[in-house]
């Protein structure tokens, strides 16, 4: 059992990706430290149990990445998928420091493999966890524990007892105790609201209701509600978030990626009102699936359908639930309780705006609508070669980017301007800084381990003095 | 389980239960596939869509039960989604063994297999014993023997040569059949590929997927803190080299005109006795690690059939290092007759034991060097 009556160097309230980051830089400071997981062991994490890669600066191919990723390109990159939307300054150093965090994590255990089957376009830029985030994340645990980090299970923070931005001591519940553990320094990696519906409701509304949690139920935001109350300085728009469309029949917490689906450039997306509402070939798929969930939450119901034919059924990835079949128009309608006249007026009106073209999946090809509202301005193929499948599909929320504001130390910043005492963030706690909103894959992992690697080495440095 | 239940509903028909199960923990990991890295079952995984009967018995068999995908793996109970891959892998495994059992009317021997292979050896040793003590006076049985020849007072060269050549005999035949049975229930064929061979040969040789992907074999927890592959290699190679002996040996004999036995400083002698004490260390270091592994990624059921085998390799070393240690005392007869009862059971019984988990993965490993060699060169599959 771990004595939580001692007090610490670092107090770390999170056990994913950014917290075991600071662990390990913490302890290798020589700093003692101590982990609160809110979760059991099996849980533990986070987010961080459904994370494939990491998208890491390096000016040359390595191993596993196929080619170099200059920061400039990282930097461009990012404007784009935030719409300018983020802290420049902060941005830019978190991407320098990312090239020196890639050489880092195999050092502590992390193995790196080449982009997996069906993601060629990440191949370059991104890092992939070999074995996947439960892996890496064991990796990380094995190498803290080896260290003599202290770690503790179904250990929720239930209070914070901070004055003026100094932390002094975090109230634990275990079981049916309360216990106040007291450290010289505080780093909060406990993950974003993304699971706290209610809170998610007070943005959003009751459509809030209607969606699914891809990750992790532990991340209520309990920890970043205290931090805030307390007088730290909020970053980020609370209706931000990265969320996917994904499909509906997924588990309302914790289904993970495998139930995105890959599907929606290579057919029409209608609402429940057999209405399509966006250009589903807008752009190539990985720069554009973030938008959609967004975009379905926006429907009646937040509830869409994506609806294609025989002639598109292999060129995705195997998706976890089977699509939806029928030999007609009428009868996917049928199924899918749409109005049959409805629907089948969306796609034969589709199928006649469709102008001829040759189709490539891999291009911005020349398959497009003409006269059709919105258009379809890529992979558009007539649909009327049965079967007809249809995904029907909800927006999927992954984490929040609400969070606490922070300085290149990953120090928070408190309401009036100074920096806090001894408080760090690192993680989906403060991704807002940097994502002011839209999402570039692989992102959120660079994010928690390069300022969780700062977090832990400023807190140890602040602790020694 | 029933989380994802949805995704078997009329589409493939299965056999069994474990191969619906295993259909069903495949089509959720090919559309996840963060293991890809991890060993072959993955790879070989995403080349397919729909995984029928056969597919599951090649993917089954490809599997070295390491645990890296289950300590790895956000879905595995207690998750919802209850993907436990190394379990129903194995299950489906084991049930192969004995669907391609040949003959099939001994295929039952598979079903209460710890125990068959006991009553049959207990038989074995017993015969050889009594078969001794019938044929030989006390002081002969009990008398020590020195020099060329001493082991064929007890049984003459040419009965014991017929008698294990016809059992060694029998079971290559009966293992070449249960392989041609499996190579060609798998799947369907798929073309032979230039290198292929090598690429499966190295594989099996070095064990190359009793590693999780180098990030280690995994026992009970995350830590990869097991060591079967080491011990397999003792057991694996240790094996090869007390056959090599035997087969210098019978070079010997025939060629040479020299007869067992022979001094301990000469090849046949240096070869088993090396080849023994890997044979020793190796399967006891298996049957411990077994006894301490995580049971969840195991086909509890079928553990006697696990444990036999290797128990019977212990065996065949020991009575064959007792043999040689104390070849030239009185107890020389009595450990021969033990010996050579333990030797004929294992040959017998190997067609019908964990044996067979080498030939038929063996033969997996070839299968998926090529159809690797064949999708990189650019073949639609």
């Amino acid at each position: 059992m771990v004595d939580l009556t001692r007090k610490r160097d670092v107090l770390i309230i999170g056990g994913g990706n950014a917290a075991l980051c600071a662990a390990i830089a913490a302890r290798r400071k020589g700093a003692s430290v101590l982990v609160l997981e809110a979760a059991p062991k099996f849980y533990r994490g986070g987010n961080t149990r459904h994370t494939r890669n990491m998208r890491c600066a390096h000016d040359a191919a390595t191993d596993t990445l196929s080619g170099p990723y200059p920061e400039e390109e990282f930097w461009d990159d990012l404007l784009r998928v935030t719409e300018g939307h983020t802290d420049e300054a902060l941005a830019r150093f978190m991407i320098a420091e990312s090239k020196d965090v890639l050489a880092w994590m195999p050092t502590q255990g992390v193995r790196f493999q080449p982009s997996l089957g069906g993601t060629l376009s990440l191949g370059r830029t991104n890092s992939f966890f070999l074995g996947g985030g439960r892996t890496m994340l064991n990796s990380l645990y094995n190498t803290a524990e080896a260290l003599g980090v202290d770690v503790a299970y179904e250990a929720e923070v239930v209070g914070l007892q901070i004055d003026n931005g100094t932390f002094r001591a975090a109230t634990v519940k275990q079981e049916n105790d309360r216990i106040d553990v007291q450290a010289a320094t505080l780093v909060a990696a406990a993950g974003g609201f993304e699971a706290n519906i209610d809170w998610l409701k007070q943005y959003w509304g009751p459509p809030a209701e209607n969606f699914l949690i891809r990750g992790t139920p532990y991340n209520r935001g309990t920890v970043l509600k205290m931090l805030i109350e307390a007088g730290v300085e909020q970053i980020g728009d609370p209706t931000q978030c990265h969320a996917v469309a994904i499909d509906a029949r997924a588990p309302k917490f914790d289904g993970g990626i495998i139930t995105r689906l890959d599907c929606v450039v290579f057919g029409i997306v209608v609402n429940k009102n057999a209405q399509r509402f966006y250009d589903e070939g807008e752009d190539l798929w990985p720069k554009r699936y973030a938008i959609w969930g967004r975009l379905v939450a926006a429907q009646p119901d937040q509830i869409a359908y994506i609806i294609f034919d025989d002639a598109s059924l292999k060129l995705f990835m195997p998706s976890l639930f089977p699509p939806l079949q029928a030999g007609s128009i009428r009868e996917l309608a049928g199924k899918l309780s749409l109005d049959p006249d409805a629907l089948e007026a969306t796609v034969n009106g589709f199928n006649a705006a469709v102008r001829p073209g040759k189709f490539d999946d891999t291009i911005l090809d020349d398959c497009h609508t003409e006269g059709l509202s919105p258009p379809k301005s890529h992979w558009a193929r007539r649909i009327e070669r049965a079967p007809f499948y249809a995904y029907p599909v909800r927006p999927g929320i992954t984490f929040t980017y609400l969070g606490t504001k922070v300085d290149k130390n990953a120090r928070m910043l408190m309401k009036d301007g100074r920096g806090a005492a001894n408080m760090f963030a690192a993680g989906e706690i403060m991704a807002g800084n940097v994502l002011g909103r839209g999402y570039a894959a692989g992102i959120g992992m660079t994010i928690g381990s390069v300022f969780g690697r700062i977090a832990g080495r400023e807190a140890a440095s602040h602790a020694s003095h | 389980m029933q989380a994802t239940s949805l995704i078997t509903a009329g589409s493939t028909v299965h056999g069994t239960k474990a191969l619906e199960e295993a259909d069903r923990l495949m089509t959720v990991c090919n559309s996840c596939r963060y293991c890809e890295g991890l060993c072959a079952v993955f790879p070989a995984m995403e080349m397919r869509r729909a995984f029928p009967d056969g597919d599951l018995n090649y993917i089954a068999n490809l599997c070295h039960g390491c645990g890296a995908c289950y300590y790895g793996c956000q879905f595995s109970p207690p998750h919802e989604f209850d993907v436990n891959v190394p379990k129903i892998l194995a299950i489906v495994r084991n049930d192969s063994y004995r669907s391609f059992a040949w003959p099939q009317s001994f295929a039952p021997l598979f079903d209460r297999n710890g125990l068959a292979i006991s009553l049959i050896t207990a038989l074995s040793v017993a015969a050889f014993i009594a078969g001794f003590v019938h044929m030989h006076d006390p002081n002969v049985l009990f008398g020590t023997h020195r020099g060329p020849g001493a082991f064929y007072k007890l049984m003459p060269h040419n009965a014991m040569a017929l008698l294990f050549g016809i059992a060694f005999l029998y079971s290559l035949v009966a293992i070449g059949m249960g392989l041609r049975l499996f190579w060609r229930g798998i799947a369907e064929p798929v073309q032979s590929q230039a290198g292929a061979l090598w690429d499966a040969g190295k594989d099996t040789a070095t064990l190359r997927y009793l590693d999780g992907g180098k990030n280690g074999c995994f026992k009970d927890d995350e830590r990869p803190t097991d060591r079967r592959r080491i011990y397999h290699h003792l057991a694996f190679y240790g094996f090869l080299l007390c056959f090599a002996s035997t087969t210098v040996a019978t070079g010997y004999h025939y060629m040479l005109g020299l007869q067992a036995p022979y001094p301990w400083w000469d090849l046949p002698v240096l070869l088993g006795t090396v080849g023994g004490i890997g044979l020793l260390i190796g399967p006891a270091g298996l049957l411990i690690d077994k006894k301490q592994r995580d049971p969840d990624m195991l086909d509890a059921p079928r553990l006697g059939m696990e444990t036999a085998f290797t128990v019977m390799l212990f065996l065949t070393s020991l009575t064959g290092l007792a043999l040689l240690f104390l070849r030239e005392t009185g107890a020389m007869g009595l450990l021969l007759a033990l010996h050579l009862g333990v030797v004929f059971a294992l040959f017998v019984t190997l067609p019908y034991s964990k044996f067979v988990h080498g030939i038929y993965r063996g033969a997996a490993l070839l299968r998926y060097a090529r159809e690797r060699r064949q999708a990189s060169s650019g073949h639609a599959t």
